[in-house]
């Protein structure tokens, strides 16, 4: 009933068909804070296996677009679609409706996210960060839980610590746990929301050369916000500028950091580079 | 001090001795009682229905605005009226554990609150559900917070217990009440009453102490 009263969702798919299904769609999504507009009729497609960087000035939107897809945020219209079916929503007598918390829990495990703040378990070590979504949502039993873990804390370079609480590591390493533990519940969409914002400059490369890594081994679709414009340059398949809830340019990181179109694009990149 | 009278302390220590075990056991029941109802008030009053949270706020509000031994007399006297006929200790137990889970559960409260959102959005993150994220997330991280209230509170209903012998429950005070009235002294019976709660109840607190940090170190809480 809500839904129809905003907005009429007949004209959105009950599903994605067809050849060349995204692993992600924005389809005409909007998110409103009271008056104050944060997405406007967002579409974007992220191809499987694709690494799509968004940039853009602070309150431009882009962190919204991840916590929209994980399902931290809830969009006032328009529709999410998840590996060709819909997040937001869900198919109810041949129509969509809103996603109740069951089919939200469903879809949302296609999908792991890391944070500016890493936000570990404090009481956790760092294997027991990494063995509890595994066991506790999908059943693993502790052996192959941990397992799982520490070939995980390997691949990120953290399995020496394994027994250590968050307090004793560096941001760094945090983050590095913090990509492990996402990766330990198998998604195929991952977000990285400035995940290297909040470190010492010095550590940035520990997590950086992680998510390079990700990029070459995994056939793993990528959405990243970050302020680092040559790190994104280096590991895009595609540069989102945002600005004001809405994509501004898209391209190549080549065609879009080195051939800006748009004169707000050159500003910005202008602006940042400078900083840099 | 020239009247205190050693033979009456030695001769009436023992069943004081034994009043305090009394003692201890309400405040003990009362307590977990407390604990338990507490966090069902807490956890009651987060829940999505706006309805429970309200009635819950509501009824929280009530016991805390009223005094512990109108309840105590309430359930103990009104009760039965309708057809609730409980004995001295079911209706001491129920009514000081209903009281103290009022408190408790605003010590919860705050400790919930002290853990950060980002470990709400974690939890969500990996997909765990809303009462494996409380079981496993917020609960643990809320506890070291709320010792200190809760140890509070504990001594504070060991504290009200006396108000138990109103209804006629053998605690302490109402076994020196008794000791007091048979024998016209009441010096001895009231001092010893005060020293037994003193030698309960300043240890509980440190040790409370103690445990909360050890507890944070064994959590990795602290470095």
């Amino acid at each position: 009933m809500k839904n129809s009263i905003n907005h009429d969702l007949s004209q959105y798919p009950l599903k994605l068909e067809g050849d060349h299904v995204p692993m992600v769609r924005f389809q005409n999504v909007t998110k409103k804070y009271g008056s104050l507009v944060v997405l406007d009729g967002l579409n974007l497609d992220v191809a499987e296996g694709e690494m799509v960087t968004i940039i853009g000035p602070s309150g431009s939107g882009k962190t919204t677009v991840l916590r929209m897809l994980m399902t931290l945020e809830t969009i006032d219209s328009g529709v999410i679609y998840v590996d060709g079916e819909p997040l937001t929503h869900m198919e109810k007598n041949g129509r969509l409706v809103r996603a109740n918390a069951a089919h939200l829990r469903l879809i949302r495990s296609k999908i792991g996210m890391c944070f500016q703040h890493f936000n570990l378990f404090p009481h956790m070590t760092a294997l027991g960060n990494c063995v509890e979504g595994p066991m506790q949502v999908l059943g693993l039993s502790k052996r192959e839980a941990e397992e799982r873990a520490l070939e995980l804390l390997d691949l990120v370079g953290m399995a020496d610590k394994r027994d250590q609480h968050p307090s004793r590591l560096s941001g760094g390493q945090q983050q590095r746990v913090a990509i492990a533990r996402a990766l330990a519940m198998r998604p195929k969409v991952m977000l990285f929301d400035e995940v290297t914002s909040a470190l010492d400059p010095e550590v940035i490369s520990e997590v950086t050369g992680v998510i390079r890594g990700l990029v070459d081994q995994h056939n793993l679709t990528m959405l990243m916000v970050t302020h680092q414009i040559g790190f994104a340059r280096e590991i895009s398949d595609r540069i989102c500028l945002f600005f004001d809830g809405k994509i501004e340019e898209q391209g190549s990181p080549e065609r879009l950091l080195d051939n800006p179109q748009n004169e707000r694009t050159q500003q910005f990149l202008s602006a940042v580079l400078e900083a840099n | 001090m020239a009247d205190w009278k050693f033979n009456f302390t030695w001769e009436i220590l023992p069943r004081l001795l034994l009043a305090a075990g009394n003692t201890i056991l309400a405040a003990g029941g009362g307590y977990a009682v407390a604990v338990v109802l507490g966090l069902v008030l807490v956890l009651a009053q987060r829940t999505r229905s706006r309805t429970l949270t309200f009635i819950v706020r509501e009824l929280v509000e009530f016991i805390r605005s009223t005094p512990l031994l109108l309840q105590i007399f309430f359930i103990f006297y009104v009760g039965p009226q309708f057809g609730l006929r409980l004995s001295p200790w079911a209706a001491g137990l129920i009514a000081i554990g209903l009281h103290y889970a009022a408190y408790l559960s605003e010590v919860y409260r705050g400790g919930i609150e002290s853990v950060p959102k980002g470990q709400w959005e974690a939890a969500r993150a990996i997909n765990l559900s809303t009462v494996t994220t409380y079981r496993r997330i917020i609960i643990p991280q809320a506890l070291p917070p709320a010792l200190a209230g809760m140890g509070n509170y504990l001594v504070g209903i060991f504290k009200d217990t006396p108000m138990l012998s109103v209804i006629g429950v053998a605690e302490l005070m109402h076994t020196a009440n008794s000791i007091g009235a048979e024998n016209f002294r009441y010096l001895e019976p009231y001092t010893i009453v005060g020293l037994i709660f003193l030698a309960i109840s300043l240890p509980t607190a440190w040790l409370i102490r103690r445990f909360e940090t050890a507890l944070r170190r064994k959590m990795g809480l602290t470095r």
